[in-house]
């Protein structure tokens, strides 16, 4: 954050638009508004087009020589495999609607941050080489033609938008900026225009099992210091299966999890809770990773990384899969998994072995969500509880974009806290459930580099965590999304300082009272607990 | 730059109708463009829609605007998350009766001392794009009266309830005044609003031009003109009985830059963003249940040949590092 203005100065937002239209205002790199492209090694692993050492920065993109043709003809057939692809560019009213929903826009100010005007950047160029009106009338009708300036502005814009569907909720007639970016980006490709934060992870992911590329024995050492850290707090060591055949539940959640903090207290907090329930299941160091990078790829690099849970679940035998906590992960999960890798009929409709609950809202895919299960566990009276060992903390909750408008997974993690901890308030009501804010950094733009795009986008969840915070003295910003485990932190000490990130089964593992353990005199973080700050020491 | 230039075209309608209609070119503005604009009406309507229907939905990708189905004990919202067919019909239903998605609208503003983001509820684009719609809809049945005889009863009562408030004589349509507010709003709006008037295109002014030159034609041939319905309605009738006749009395220049205006409207409509009529019915993030992982939502192009690194090749690379570190491992080395 060294080369971010402070928050007085960020704040300083213009608003109006400019005088020359957009298609005259020329695309501006400047360090943190734009993400570092792709490594060539990293192409070439990849097998994707036009490895090569380049800058946005150049003027020079070297891209391949006949690229016109190649986009142009990847655009054709994109609209004839995407029926969302043709409704969306033929259907805009323009009625502005959505001018203002997006955290970039209201962070930033520039107009091409307006999900109208970020599809524009695209429906001018399907106007210009596929209608008539656009090919006759030229820009009278908002068409132009594809030149390597529209392709720079592409890669600023559609990489300036975290595909968080915000937009898309206020649209009349849904109109997805997710999808029209998705559908840029994957033009962007065929000329080798993508960003290193995306396509190293997806290559890590490939071959390691995790976006981080963590190996399967630095997977168990890392697990390994967190148990003992968990046999300091609690007094028990708990011995999880990796990798075992036979187990009833297969677990898969993001790597990010097993190795950042504060991520890593939620990590333990399943480890307790798994613990405490004598679940018979077992982690998988193939398939390490819950999130899923070919999301903000293609959808053939999505097909390709989510084909791992099901093939491992097969391999290991398990009845059903459980996923943990993880924003994009349920939007593969819940919106492509089965239609990419099903049919899953080897495996069986989640049932809790505990409260005998079967989920037959994952009876297609045989995944379950964590806060599902766990959420059915607390209602049957399953777990006992001390919300007072999270006392330390006054929670409230942001919902990842993608379970509120992806998946619907709203009450189930509030459920949870409010029974976990004792002081829960709400962020104000245009910024929660399914009208929620980005934490700035999704779709694969949680780099460094990013980072002052990234807080200004920032700026609504921000605010909306400082009004609790000042209002109730919330503390805490609880969450179910491991990009969000990484990203709000900065946010909160830029926007709201003063308040910290967990994730819901942090909070589960605080109150959890095991059979056995020793009498608790801190939280996972190793925080005192209150009332215990004099037997610390 | 773009309005002026709507403008322009649609002044260009009126004269060139105007004119041609003083020049005794009745038939050709009165049963030849009529029938031409009615073909590629329906032609343009039919082929647009059959060419998104056409194009497949690989993926189920519903916009989720509230609670998922999931435990029994937590209450879904089955309108905004439907995971049925009726769910998706009452979404639709009030999506396209009651424009739902735009009655969520918010307005932001920023109060950089704080500094604080508020949003308040902005329902001005939804009322006014309310009203337009359904004061269009209800100008079109009472024009059913033009092209039925006798004139179902069902459209009488439209026109009579639209004529409730009694003001003037003839009297006064509320859906001619609602309808000409609407627009003018959405005019209004196009152009003040910055942002909105940065993003706006010809094709975003023209139709709006274009229904304002259409209401005021047939309001000044109601309350100022007092064109000759009956001579208006021989023509129509024998335009929908396929036996096209100029009428016996001369109908007025007016009635001609209106009928003009409307079989422009009707061309114009298949080629442009007026197709959202029908479109909306095609978005598939809003036509299409949260079902995909209660059961399998099938792509037709799904590619099998795409497969993930298999376990075997993991296994190969890091089977040393796996029997070191405890992990068990299929082939022994």
């Amino acid at each position: 954050m060294a080369n971010c203005p402070p928050p007085e100065e960020l704040i300083n937002i213009n608003y109006t638009t400019p005088v020359k239209s957009w298609m005259d205002t020329k695309t501006l790199f400047k360090p943190g508004n734009f993400s570092y492209p792709t490594k060539p090694d990293i192409l070439k692993y990849l097998g994707m087009p036009n490895p090569r050492e380049w800058s946005p920065m150049d003027a020079d993109w070297k891209l391949p020589p006949d690229w016109k043709r190649i986009v142009t003809e990847k655009f054709r057939s994109n609209l004839k495999k995407y029926r969302s692809l043709k409704v969306f560019m033929d259907i805009c009213v323009r009625c502005g609607a959505c001018a203002d929903k997006c955290h970039f826009f209201i962070g930033g100010g520039d107009p091409k941050n307006m999900p109208v005007l970020r599809a524009e950047l695209l429906r001018s160029i399907y106007r210009g080489d596929f209608t008539l009106a656009g090919k006759v009338l030229g820009r009278l009708a908002g068409a132009r033609k594809l030149d390597e300036d529209v392709i720079k502005e592409w890669f600023l814009y559609f990489y300036q938008c975290t595909e968080c569907r915000r937009c898309s909720l206020y649209c009349p007639y849904g109109i997805d900026t997710a999808e029209i970016t998705m559908m840029a980006r994957d033009l962007l490709h065929e000329v080798g225009c993508n960003i290193n934060w995306i396509l190293e992870p997806v290559a890590n992911c490939n071959r390691t099992g995790n976006h981080l590329g963590i190996q399967p024995q630095a997977f168990v050492d890392m697990m390994d210091f967190l148990l003992d850290d968990i046999e300091e707090i609690t007094g028990k060591r708990i011995k999880p299966n990796i990798n075992k055949k036979g187990c009833e539940i297969l677990f898969i959640t993001p790597s990010g999890d097993i190795f950042a903090d504060p991520g890593i207290y939620t990590f333990m907090g399943y480890l307790i809770l798994f613990d405490y329930l004598g679940l018979d299941y077992t982690w998988s160091t193939y398939a390490s990773e819950g999130g899923n990078f070919g999301l903000f790829t293609s959808d053939a690099m999505m097909k390709k990384l989510n084909a791992k849970m099901y093939a491992e679940a097969k391999r290991l035998g398990v009845k059903w899969i459980l996923g943990g906590e993880c924003g994009h992960m349920w939007r593969v999960i819940n919106q492509y998994m089965l239609t990419m890798n099903g049919p899953a009929d080897f495996l069986e409709t989640p049932v809790s072995p505990l409260t005998g609950t079967r989920f037959d809202a994952a009876a297609g895919t045989k995944m379950l969500h964590i806060c599902e299960f766990t959420a059915d566990l607390i209602k049957n009276g399953k777990l006992r509880l001390d919300p007072s060992r999270n006392d330390n903390f006054v929670t409230t909750f942001h919902d990842s974009c993608n379970p509120a408008r992806g998946m619907g997974l709203l009450e189930e993690p509030r459920y949870i806290l409010k029974n976990v901890c004792r002081q829960f308030y709400e962020m104000p009501e245009n910024t929660i459930r399914e009208q929620t804010f980005c934490c700035g950094g999704g779709a694969g733009l949680n780099n460094e580099e990013f980072t002052e795009t990234r807080l200004r986008g920032g700026l609504p969840r921000g605010n909306a965590v400082k009004y609790v915070r000042d209002r109730h003295g919330v503390n805490n910003l609880a969450c179910i999304c491991a990009i969000d485990r990484a990203t709000l932190p900065p946010l909160c000490d830029y926007w709201a300082p003063g308040v910290g990130v967990s994730g819901v089964h942090e909070l589960v593992g605080n109150a959890l009272i095991l059979d056995g353990e020793k009498k608790r005199t801190t939280d996972l973080r190793q925080n005192p607990l209150p009332g215990m700050e004099a037997e610390e020491e | 730059m773009a309005a002026l230039y709507a403008f322009l075209v649609v002044l260009a309608c009126g004269i060139i109708a105007w004119l041609g209609a003083g020049a005794g070119l009745g038939t050709i503005f009165g049963i030849i463009l009529p029938y031409v604009a009615a073909a590629v009406f329906i032609v343009g309507v039919v082929a647009r829609v059959l060419g998104w229907a056409r194009r497949p939905v690989p993926f189920c990708i519903p916009t989720t605007g509230g609670q998922q189905k999931s435990l029994p004990w937590i209450k879904a919202s089955p309108w905004d998350n439907p995971t049925t067919a009726s769910g998706v019909v009452m979404r639709m239903a009030l999506e396209v009766l009651t424009f739902r998605s735009l009655f969520r609208n918010t307005s932001l503003r920023l109060d950089r001392t704080g500094p604080k983001v508020a949003y308040s509820s902005e329902k001005f684009l939804w009322l006014f794009s309310l009203m337009f719609h359904y004061s269009f809809l209800i100008i079109l049945i009472r024009h059913l009266r033009f092209f039925l005889n006798p004139t179902p009863w069902c459209v009488r009562t439209v026109a009579f309830l639209d004529s409730l408030l009694q003001v003037g004589l003839p009297v006064m349509y509320l859906t001619d005044v609602l309808f000409v507010a609407g627009l003018l709003f959405l005019l209004g709006r196009r152009i003040l609003d910055a942002k909105v008037n940065y993003v706006s295109l010809l094709q975003d002014y023209f139709p709006l031009f274009l229904l304002l030159g259409i209401a005021a034609t047939g309001i000044w041939m109601r309350y100022v003109a007092k064109v000759d319905v009956i001579a208006v309605k021989e023509l129509t009738m024998g335009l929908v009985t396929l036996h096209p006749a100029l009428p016996s009395q001369p109908l007025a220049p007016s009635f001609f830059i209106h009928l003009t205006m409307v079989c422009v409207l009707g061309i114009y409509f298949p080629f442009s963003k007026l197709m959202h009529m029908a479109g909306v019915f095609l978005s598939p993030t809003r036509v299409v249940p949260n079902m995909s992982r209660r059961a399998m939502w099938v792509n037709p192009w799904n590619d099998p040949s795409i497969k993930p690194h298999s376990y075997a090749a993991y296994e190969d690379e890091f089977r040393e590092k796996m029997v070191e570190a405890g992990l068990p491992v299929e082939k022994k080395a």
